[in-house]
């Protein structure tokens, strides 16, 4: 038979307990940015270019018939060169390598900037031919960002290239 | 002593102090302290019970998860949303105890030896429990479960493991379709399966398993739960919207706390500090650590087969094998990678008693550092030197409270690796051989180093368990006092009051017992 003041006891200590887990399962609360925030998301996943050549006459001729296909093209993909300004400073700059054992796979990144919100000049480039110099694909435009928006800068050939969402 | 002993004892010493005080309010069968394995299993089967009522109601789908949990908060508070706020305190709960286990089993230095199994299958539940817990939350769908979403993700494609960023899914609100949900669904369906065949695993090589606290521990927990549902809800918040950064959240900081660690950090310290942790526990058991001693041995000549060594074992390091030279007969056999060197199988062994004549003591299962004929010896020792009004033979456990310094003229104190290892005879061949009285200091219950020493104790000598000790052995001349490593104090005083009840016990002496007519009677 439990006496009285253990009993207090049990009940003074579950109570702790219930309520060391109350607390620490909902505070102290949790903001990820501060108020006056904005995001923007660089998230690009694309196959860099080949480089292709155009097969001869007698080339062809010299393969069977079911595979004579006029470009050679390699299975390996070129890098991709990207740039991102923000306000006509320089925010990122890398080259992006493409996946795989054969370098065949896709090359991506995924980047998060915190700007402040209100109104920024916002520009992308990318070339996903190395061989050839500048840039391919870029993308410029003045937005206004709300406190807490999340923006999105992505790419998609059969979207125009590079855009924001 | 090197700098990981020192930090361990410290901790052991804070463990000690607290499961001590708690003992006082519980009591040992009821200190959650002194069970946190079987409490966290405990609260897994409420946090998976819960679930399954969870998982029958919910629908499956963008803006349908949201609603239909939320309705179980809004419109049904009384059932549902008492088991969605059970459900999510209950995993709380169980992740605090796990952690606590941890860090005790480790302040024990109980991650080596006979306990490398359970230590080793224990680490990768850690990561399961985590596994399970956060993929909870994103089930609700709403901003929590966002922010928990992207920043795991975020996190996860720091490693090259996918060839495209799996953040990318969380991306933009038409990102994700209503099959991600029944994927997760199943995702956390599954990994709490696993961790549960985990569990299985982790407690196999031990016997008598603990595999739920005491009947009073569980209805104080489950009530403590209950009120803080009905006192504070879980609810959630907003619904998800990956077009914005969720706002100041009410946030789980028993599950979730990885998600600011990283904002403050960066995923490499993160998976650094994650891996490398892991690493850390699965490599201590090879850190240097005190030499293992000698198991138990099976003396073929003098083992009868009876089979209480097994059904005693904590650890279930003995098996029972057809003898090999009497057919028909069974034969102890100890496995050494299980054998904790506890000696509670000798103390079960019916041939340990004290009063057969053989001239050395051999019994069917013994300890080599402290074989039963030596116990004998040191007992007839003690009683042949004894002087003093009232004498009393203190059998006490090596790992417990320090009964030394009780030691006097006419008090022989004799410790025993485990007072599960003292054969019960010995009281009353102590009592026969001319001590007034026998007083066995064990563990406290349920504190006991090898788990079952002070359980088995008790019950054998209180008649309870075989071997148990003879009825005719009078109880007033017998005392059992619980005792933890700080008790010195109260176990000196335990002794003094049991010598003033035996000067005044009016209680028959046992007749003395002539084992041989060289030795004393």
């Amino acid at each position: 038979m439990l006496k009285p003041a253990a009993i207090v006891g049990q009940l003074i200590l579950y109570g702790a307990f219930a309520a060391f887990i109350g607390y620490f399962a909902t505070s102290p609360k949790y903001r990820q940015i501060p108020d006056d925030v904005a995001l923007i998301k660089l998230s690009i996943s694309h196959l860099g270019d080949r480089e292709c050549r155009k097969r001869t006459p007698e080339e062809l001729a010299k393969l069977p018939p079911n595979m004579r296909a006029p470009m050679d093209c390699p299975r390996e993909r070129s890098d991709i060169r990207l740039e991102v300004d923000f306000d006509g400073q320089p925010a990122f700059r890398t080259v992006m390598h493409p996946t795989g054992l054969y370098k065949d796979g896709v090359s991506t990144v995924y980047k998060r900037f915190e700007l402040k919100a209100g109104k920024h000049q916002v520009a992308v480039r990318m070339n996903d031919k190395l061989i050839k110099p500048g840039f391919n694909f870029s993308k410029e435009a003045e937005v206004t960002l709300v406190p807490g928006q999340v923006m999105v800068i992505d790419f998609n050939p059969d979207h125009g290239g590079l855009f924001f969402k | 002593m090197s700098l990981h002993a020192a930090l361990r004892n410290g901790t052991k010493s804070v463990f000690l102090r607290f499961e001590e005080a708690l003992d006082a309010p519980f009591g040992g069968e009821d200190n959650p302290l002194r069970h946190l394995g079987a409490l966290g299993l405990y609260l897994l089967w409420i946090t998976v019970g819960s679930g399954l009522y969870l998982y029958a109601v919910l629908d499956t789908g963008i803006d349908a998860v949201y609603r239909s949990i939320g309705y179980l908060s809004s419109e049904q508070w009384y059932l549902g949303g008492i088991l969605r706020s059970l459900h999510r305190y209950a995993s709380d709960g169980f992740m605090l105890l796990m952690l606590l286990h941890l860090v005790r089993e480790w302040s024990y230095g109980r991650y080596h030896g006979f306990r490398l199994y359970s230590w080793m299958t224990g680490v990768p539940l850690i990561w399961l429990a985590y596994i399970a817990g956060i993929g909870g939350y994103w089930i609700v769908w709403d901003q929590l479960a966002q922010l928990s979403a992207t920043a795991t993700t975020e996190l996860l494609d720091w490693l090259p493991i996918f060839s495209e960023p799996s953040a990318r899914n969380f991306m933009a609100p038409d990102s994700i379709n209503d099959r991600f949900f029944t994927m997760l669904v199943f995702l956390h369906l599954g990994v709490p399966l696993l961790l549960i065949l985990g569990l299985w695993a982790h407690v196999h090589r031990i016997s008598h398993v603990d595999y739920l606290p005491s009947r009073r521990s569980m209805l104080g927990t489950l009530a403590a739960l209950l009120v803080l549902s009905l006192l504070k809800p879980a609810l959630s918040n907003p619904p998800a919207n990956l077009a914005t950064v969720p706002g100041d959240l009410g946030f789980d900081w028993f599950i979730l706390f990885i998600h600011p660690l990283t904002d403050l950090s960066s995923p490499a310290l993160i998976w650094t500090l994650l891996f490398g942790l892991t690493a850390l526990l699965f490599i201590l058991p090879v850190l240097p650590h005190p030499q293992p001693q000698p198991v138990a041995t099976v003396d073929a000549a003098n083992c009868t087969g009876c089979d209480r060594c097994l059904a005693d074992c904590p650890y279930a390091a003995i098996s029972m094998q057809p003898h090999p030279r009497r057919p028909g007969w069974q034969l102890a056999v100890v496995d050494a990678d299980l054998c904790a060197a506890c000696g509670i199988c000798a103390g079960a062994c019916p041939s340990s008693t004290p009063f057969r004549r053989q001239e050395t003591l051999l019994t069917g299962i013994d300890m080599p550092q402290q074989p039963v004929n030596a116990l004998r010896e040191q007992l007839e020792q003690a009683l042949a030197q004894f002087t003093g009004r009232s004498r009393i033979v203190v059998f006490s456990c090596a790992r417990g409270a320090d009964a030394s310094t009780l030691a006097a003229a006419d008090t022989a104190v004799i410790p025993l690796l485990c007072t599960g290892m003292l054969p019960p005879a010995f009281v009353e061949y102590a009592l026969r051989g001319g001590a007034d009285g026998v007083f066995v200091s064990t563990c406290r219950s349920g504190g006991c180093d090898f788990r079952l020493g002070e359980r088995w104790t008790s019950e054998r000598l209180l008649g309870q368990r075989e071997p148990h000790l003879r009825k005719t052995v009078p109880a007033a001349r017998l005392q059992l006092y619980p005792a933890a490593a700080h008790d010195s104090r109260n176990l000196a005083n335990a002794l003094a009051e049991f010598r003033t009840r035996l000067e005044s016990v009016s209680s028959e002496k046992l007749p003395p017992y002539q084992r041989k007519a060289s030795y004393h009677a």
